[in-house]
């Protein structure tokens, strides 16, 4: 079972973020209780909460901002863009579904969307409430404390990514930070194909694996 | 029933990350609404997307200017409502098996599409912006084969209904097949039903058998 105590050398806003959660319901004597990320979404979604959603602005616009820009994204329209990925998280959080995906993970979705977007390119998307779509015999049962793994699973993903070799990192930034295809990246780095996706491969089994220390 | 033919991983992850190519990212994501394991797959991989933008450093950026988030609530709260979600359009039963994304690119129901036909197999091409590829539905009448052929690139095969079977394996509905070009098969439908499938191609067929090799030069496939 994780132990969320004992990773006070974490610090930073991540932290915060799950303490904030896990806080969320146990500990209402606290002063000043942070609110999750996942909760000002839901606030968002069903408030219209504008300071809940100032808070997510606060936080996720310079890192969208810094994300962003590693992209092959002119300057000029950086902040339009940060600025649309905003206005979609305010319009669309009636969407989120805390039970599926961290808030930063439904805004990384959010922001790739609205980068295929503007290539004029088509995003073809499963439709869970389509008939044809198999589901699970589980499906429909979420785990008891789903909610709370998408934060500790952001907090192993974070160690994870830092303990990535450096040749795996690199690949692994170029491919969600730089909108580059497997391809793409081969040229870029004048690596041959196969090398880059084993690279990718490991790296990204890595990632799984800490993942799954969760279940 | 489970599916056990999965797109290869850098598939799922340039899919995850919005890189793949449209008549990839069709064949993937049509893929995954038959297979919740890949599903649960690209959500962990979208999970690192969130865990990177988490991690993206905002040294360096300036100061988060309130007066910009004012601004924006203003020019946000003046835009007209979200537009509703259409309802899914009715689906015949000859198409109730094809699931979106791809049954929305049908022109037509499976019935009448404008199948044309090549001796135990009718074949229906899919408008494909992509440079030398090809998407097409394919429809290989029960119990019969394809053509013997190899490919010039990479070969691309989700059953959709019916299943298929070749050198490689046995292929039910939602199994997907990557052909690469060292890859010499026949698929041969199962009896009892015709097999549909989607095929995405990088470049054309080579037909291998005796008299496939002389046909070859002058079929478009």
């Amino acid at each position: 079972m994780f132990d969320g105590g004992g990773n006070s050398d974490l610090g930073g806003p991540c932290l915060d973020a799950v303490q904030g959660f896990m806080a969320a319901g146990d500990s209402p004597g606290r002063e000043a209780p942070v609110a999750s990320h996942e909760d000002d979404l839901l606030a968002v979604a069903r408030q219209r909460d504008r300071e809940a959603f100032r808070r997510l602005f606060t936080h996720f616009t310079p890192r969208l901002r810094s994300f962003l820009r590693r992209l092959r994204t002119p300057e000029a329209t950086l902040d339009d863009l940060v600025q649309e990925v905003m206005t979609s998280v305010w319009r669309r959080a009636n969407s989120f579904d805390p039970a599926k995906a961290s808030a930063s993970t439904w805004i990384f979705t959010i922001a790739r969307n609205r980068r295929i977007d503007l290539a004029r390119r088509k995003r073809p998307e499963v439709d869970l409430d389509d008939p044809a779509t198999l589901h699970e015999e589980a499906d429909g049962e979420p785990l008891p404390d789903e909610q709370a793994s998408h934060g500790q699973m952001a907090l192993l993903l974070r160690d994870a990514i830092a303990s990535l070799p450096a040749d795996q990192s690199e690949i692994v930034g170029l491919a969600y930070q730089r909108d580059m295809s497997h391809s793409e990246i081969a040229s870029e780095l004048d690596l041959p194909l196969g090398t880059v996706k084993s690279r990718l491969r490991l790296a990204i089994v890595k990632l799984r694996t800490a993942m799954e220390g969760l279940d | 029933m489970n599916v056990s033919h999965h797109p290869e991983p850098a598939l799922l992850l340039d899919y995850a990350t919005g890189t793949l190519a449209d008549p990839f990212a069709l064949i993937v994501a049509t893929h995954m609404a038959l297979c919740p394991a890949c599903r649960r797959e690209v959500a962990a991989l979208e999970a690192v997307g969130g865990a990177l933008l988490e991690q993206a450093p905002e040294a360096g950026e300036a100061d988060v200017d309130q007066g910009a988030f004012e601004r924006m609530m203003s020019r946000v709260e003046a835009l007209p409502p979200e537009p509703a979600i259409a309802p899914l359009p009715a689906i015949d039963t000859a198409t109730a098996r094809i699931p979106r994304p791809l049954r929305d690119r049908l022109p037509a129901s499976l019935d009448n599409l404008p199948w044309r036909r090549q001796g135990p197999v009718e074949t229906v091409f899919l408008p494909c912006d992509l440079p030398g590829h090809r998407v097409r539905v394919l429809r290989i009448a029960a119990g019969r084969g394809v053509p013997r052929h190899t490919h010039r690139g990479t070969e691309l095969t989700l059953v959709l209904q019916g299943s298929f079977s070749d050198e490689t394996g046995h292929y039910l509905r939602g199994d997907m097949e990557c052909a690469n070009p060292e890859l010499d098969h026949r698929p041969v439908a199962d009896p009892g039903e015709a097999c549909v499938c989607l095929a995405v191609t990088s470049a054309p067929l080579r037909l291998t058998g005796t008299l496939g090799r002389l046909i070859d030069p002058f079929l478009d496939i």
